[in-house]
């Protein structure tokens, strides 16, 4: 489990390794700004489960109001990190 | 406990904000075993939620519209009785909810596929498990008030229509096996299903003014305590009901103006 002292980095990871495993992304390609629907085709269920997996890994709940406007990776980050700061 | 002793099949978890989620939750609590049901690609995040149950559920596939996953459901389910059976599924196609057209925007096809999935298959699911549904059991949909038309709901409202008869319709030919039926129709609660429907957010806004207790879009445990006691034996002489957990929506006409907002009719 991580724990809330996550780097950034650590935590685009997470949303990368997320990626990999719910849409089968090549981690070769991902970047923070890679698009969830626009570059993985991911749809608002693939969206809805990779939260859950960030969710998961960093013992955090996200509403799920707080996904309009989470398009990229990046977005996701950002998200994450705001709920960790939150949860601090 | 109200459901001790007592196995619930829970369809309709997807994530932990489903209606549903917090009925398993709820009957777990009251001592009954749940099995939950998912299917395609909503079953891997089903499974997920599952595990944030207080007892991780079993989860068997079940899509309402395969004819070979109805009539096989039985034998897949890891239990050999049911007590309680909860429907929570609905969809319709886009074009039946939300159009500038309204009702004129959808063909057949889509509007067959919203009756299918939406009010067809609770009496499909009915017919599934009655083999091993016990004398005593209780089939519980959750419904949204198709008495009235609603902003953007549209096919989907005309579906909770067909749900709310076939509702009837299974408690009458239910009854003479023991079993109940009967329906909770929710006020609007802020799940995936419903932040896919366009337009609804009016509802959610208008609803906490209407209500005489008021209402909070975002807690599903009232309308879940609701199926919970339903399904247990509390209810025993109660089918073909609709039970409405809306704060009251549904027996006001308009909202009284806020006091103090318009002019003082006296003066």
């Amino acid at each position: 489990m991580t724990t809330p002292t996550a780097t950034r980095q650590d935590i685009v990871d997470t949303v990368y390794e997320a990626c990999v495993e719910i849409l089968q992304a090549d981690r070769s390609t991902l970047s923070e700004t890679t698009a969830f629907a626009a570059d993985l085709e991911a749809d608002s269920l693939a969206l809805v489960e990779i939260v859950m997996v960030l969710e998961e890994r960093f013992d955090l709940r996200i509403p799920e109001e707080d996904l309009d406007g989470v398009d990229t990776i990046g977005a996701a980050a950002d998200l994450v990190s705001e709920r960790l700061a939150a949860a601090a | 406990m109200l459901l001790r002793d007592r196995t619930v099949l829970v369809t309709g978890v997807l994530t932990p904000s489903s209606i549903a989620f917090t009925v398993a939750k709820l009957a777990q609590e009251q001592g009954a075993t749940v099995v939950l049901t998912s299917f395609d690609r909503a079953l891997a995040v089903t499974r997920r939620s599952a595990r944030r149950l207080p007892v991780e559920p079993e989860v068997v596939e079940l899509d309402v519209t395969d004819p070979g996953h109805l009539g096989t459901l039985t034998q897949r389910l890891p239990v050999d009785r049911l007590d309680g059976v909860v429907h929570s599924i609905g969809f319709a196609p886009a074009a039946c909810l939300g159009q500038d057209e309204g009702l004129f925007a959808a063909e057949w096809e889509d509007v067959a596929t919203a009756l299918q999935v939406s009010a067809w298959s609770f009496s499909a699911l009915a017919r599934a498990v009655k083999p091993v549904l016990a004398p005593g059991g209780s089939i519980v949909g959750l419904d949204f008030d198709a008495s009235r038309t609603w902003p953007a709901y549209d096919w989907m409202g005309v579906a909770k229509a067909a749900l709310e008869s076939t509702s009837r319709y299974l408690a009458r030919d239910l009854g003479p096996d023991s079993v109940r039926v009967n329906l909770v129709a929710a006020g609007p609660l802020r799940t995936v299903a419903a932040r896919s429907i366009p337009g609804f957010a009016h509802i959610e806004e208008s609803w906490g003014n209407t209500a005489p207790l008021g209402w909070d879009v975002d807690d599903p445990e009232p309308a879940a305590r609701a199926v919970v006691a339903l399904l247990s034996d509390w209810f025993p002489a109660t089918t073909g009901e609709i039970v409405h957990v809306d704060g009251g929506a549904h027996a006001i006409g308009a909202a009284a103006p806020i006091v103090g907002a318009g002019p003082d009719p006296s003066g």
